[in-house]
């Protein structure tokens, strides 16, 4: 029921705050969605969408840190402890 | 598709078990709270990736599951009457009531839809003045905003054929529910990502604070679900306390402001019965005095109605993390997807139909 699925403005409709509305492209598939909780939101940000809501701008760097946190994880053990032998990589 | 795909990725999954496998020197014991996370983590085989040391309960976070039996009771009555089109998300259909559920009154002639959007159900009855349009407002703090913007709407708009069954639930009353509960097991938490987009995480300072269990607010793609439990993990090896952020992309500390604003302009906080648990303190949403003109309850003269629930279906001690679904004992035999005992085999985010659909064929005691 909480699901919630991230989509990029496409452009963006209305001047009532409460009936804005963006067309977002959920890859490939473009929906309107009203954007009367994300009102600094502009063209080409990411969203999260919830049964026709817009509900939080997806941060790009905060998006990228856990890639980034996971290589730093990594390193010390690559050699001694990997008990899969390597087969995983 | 961005932002999806990359938290899908195996590589990426492998790496971040591993993680886990090296921090974990002892047994823990962790809950996800939602009931989406429960689906990703038996659809992708998550709790398979961690160690046996390492025991993933599953929450009470499935709104579907929890609508209490006399609110499902309502909704059939309301939608038998034949002024009235019924408007839902369709997981709600097939909930067995007492006696029925939704699709067998759609079956029976009912004008009963499917809505996307909890506003779609104001247009429906701007459509058809001449008839009574009720949505079945139900959720988390997820979909509290949406439901209160379609009361607000109607209001602001004088859509005088419109109103609302609400009965939504709120998670931080029911987390501390479980770890107040003699049995709890529970030793840390993964709290719902969604619903913290919209509440942001201030409100579980003081429950980390009372109980001693950490909480991380976590996504609900399998990366998202690993990097939680590792992060749970190390706070738990580690002995610290903390309420953490793991899905940062998405949910910042106060969460949407605006959406909250909402939230308190329609809806107050009152008590409310969770299918299966009982009545929880404070955990639910009613509508303001001032809304009340648009609460189904009232206007179809309901709203003394209880029901006491069958004790076959095991799905509150489910919801709190006491048993695993296949540990019930009409699990795949008396209850099935098709012929239903509880609320937790129907919905798409109940624990019993994710086991159903993606555990069936596990033998005994894997
Ligand atoms: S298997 Fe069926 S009867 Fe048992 S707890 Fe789940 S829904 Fe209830």
């Amino acid at each position: 029921m909480c699901l919630a699925v991230p989509g990029r403005i496409l452009s963006l409709h209305g001047e009532d705050p409460l009936q804005r509305t963006a067309q977002v492209d959920f890859g490939g598939v473009v929906k309107e969605i009203n954007m009367a909780f994300l009102p600094e939101c502009g063209v080409q940000d990411y969203v999260l969408v919830h049964v026709g809501f817009a509900i939080s701008k997806v941060d790009e760097e905060e998006a990228k840190r856990i890639f980034e946190a996971l290589d730093s994880l990594e390193e010390p053990v690559r050699d001694d402890s990997d008990p899969t032998g390597g087969e995983v990589a | 598709m961005k932002y999806l795909d990359e938290y899908r990725d195996p590589e990426t999954a492998k790496k971040l078990a591993e993680a886990i496998r090296r921090a974990t020197t002892q047994p823990w014991t962790l809950m996800e709270i939602c009931g989406g996370q429960t689906h990703s983590i038996v659809r992708f085989g998550i709790d398979e990736l961690l160690p046996d040391s390492i025991e993933l309960v599953h929450g009470p976070g499935c709104p579907v599951c929890v609508t209490p039996l006399e609110l499902i009771d309502k909704a059939v009555e309301i939608a038998s009457r034949p002024e009235v089109i019924f408007c839902s998300f369709g997981d709600m259909l097939r909930v067995p009531g007492s006696e029925k559920d939704l699709l067998s009154v759609k079956a029976a002639g009912g004008d009963v839809r499917i809505v996307y959007s909890p506003v779609d159900a104001v247009g429906v009855a701007k459509e058809h003045p001449d008839k009574e349009v009720v949505f079945f407002a139900v959720g988390f703090e997820t979909t509290a905003p949406a439901n209160a913007m379609a009361v607000h709407q109607a209001k602001l708009q004088g859509v005088k054929n419109f109103s609302v069954l609400v009965s939504h639930v709120l998670v931080p009353p029911a987390m501390e529910a479980i770890l107040s509960a003699p049995g709890n097991r529970v030793q840390g938490f993964l709290a719902a990502g969604h619903v913290c987009t919209v509440m942001g995480y201030q409100e579980y300072q003081p429950i980390v604070e009372k109980y001693g269990k950490p909480i991380v607010v976590t996504g609900f793609e399998p990366v998202d679900i690993l990097e939680g439990i590792y992060l749970c993990v190390k706070q738990l090896e580690e002995g610290r306390v903390e309420v953490e952020n793991q899905y940062s992309r998405s949910v910042l500390v106060d969460g949407n402001r605006p959406a909250q604003q909402l939230i308190q302009t329609v809806f107050r906080i009152v008590d409310r019965k969770w299918r299966g648990i009982g009545t929880i303190p404070v955990s639910g949403l009613g509508l303001q005095p001032e809304y009340g003109d648009f609460d189904a309850e009232l206007r179809f003269d309901l709203a003394n109605r209880q029901v006491e629930e069958p004790e076959a279906c095991q799905s509150g001690r489910v919801l709190q993390g006491e048993i695993k679904p296949h540990e019930c004992p009409a699990f795949g035999k008396e209850c099935t997807p098709e012929r239903p005992l509880g609320a937790t085999m129907v919905s798409s985010e109940g624990a019993c139909a994710a086991y159903y659909q993606y555990r069936r064929l596990m033998p005994e005691g894997a």
